[in-house]
């Protein structure tokens, strides 16, 4: 299911769980608006973990707290700190890229 | 009442009955339990939801230094094995069920008890020992893997879990 949102200024189609289903629809704006719905203050850090996530997904590979571990971006204690309360969910969200289906 | 507030009112009850920390005592430590709590509580974090595991009496081992990335898969008294008993205990069946089980759990990015037990601290994970077990088995502190929070009674880790919204689980 897929609906049309105003994030932003920009209209954008996210599914019921809020995840966005195009990601030609992301931009920054966007993506900073989304990240204050989920309480997240967008910091240059926060914008490299976010081009990383969009890196492997264009790349289709599938993340897990694991792999943000190795990602050389940044390490897991930091990525808990920088999206508290479910990081991979949330970063996922933010940076325009459907929920991530792994258990790890 | 007006569509928004009971909608406001729905997602408070839904919030209270939300789970809010996951209480896991591991008292066995053959691999696939310990993969099946490793998974549980990492994935609580990723949710959002606090964790912590206790382990006690052979559960010490998922986190005894020497042992921990050496621990084995049952196959005699697993009848999910469907492996015959008899043949389940010849020499040498355990250790290919383990390693047959080790390369599927990396082939999923599941890793090693070791560097699994470096994912869940840097996640946030609560790690305790209990502390009758470790007098049992004459385990010192030093033995254990490196970064544990702690030697508990089973009094102090009951402590930890009060609160609502806090589950507890034994294996």
């Amino acid at each position: 299911m897929s609906n049309e949102r105003t994030i932003a200024g920009h209209n954008v189609q996210v599914n019921d769980e809020g995840f966005m289903t195009d990601i030609n629809q992301w931009n920054q704006e966007v993506a900073s608006a989304l990240a204050e719905e989920e309480g997240v203050e967008m910091t240059d850090r926060h914008w490299e973990v976010v081009n990383f996530i969009q890196d492997q997904y264009k790349k289709e590979v599938a993340l897990s707290i694991r792999k943000m571990g190795k990602s050389g971006v940044v390490d897991i204690k930091e990525f808990y700190s920088l999206f508290p309360n479910g990081p991979l969910k949330k970063a996922s969200k933010i940076s325009g890229i459907p929920k991530p289906q792994s258990c790890i | 009442m007006s569509e928004a507030a009971q909608e406001s009112a729905t997602t408070e009850v839904v919030d209270e009955k939300r789970i809010k920390k996951m209480c896991l005592i591991l008292s066995k430590a053959t691999l696939d339990n310990v993969y099946a709590y490793f998974i549980l509580a990492n994935g609580a974090r990723m949710e959002g939801i606090e964790a912590e595991i206790f382990f006690t009496f052979f559960g010490l081992e998922a986190i005894t230094a020497k042992k921990l990335d050496d621990l084995h898969v049952a196959t005699v008294g697993n009848p999910a094995m469907h492996l015959p008993t008899m043949l389940g205990g010849l020499p040498g069946m355990e250790n290919f069920a383990t390693s047959m089980m080790k390369k599927e759990m990396e082939k999923l990015d599941i890793p090693p008890v070791g560097e699994f037990l470096d994912i869940l601290k840097a996640s946030g994970v609560n790690l305790w020992a209990c502390k009758l077990a470790m007098e049992m088995f004459h385990l010192k502190e030093e033995a254990l893997y490196s970064d544990i929070d702690g030697v508990l009674t089973v009094g102090s880790f009951y402590e930890r879990a009060k609160g609502e919204g806090t589950h507890l689980l034994f294996i």
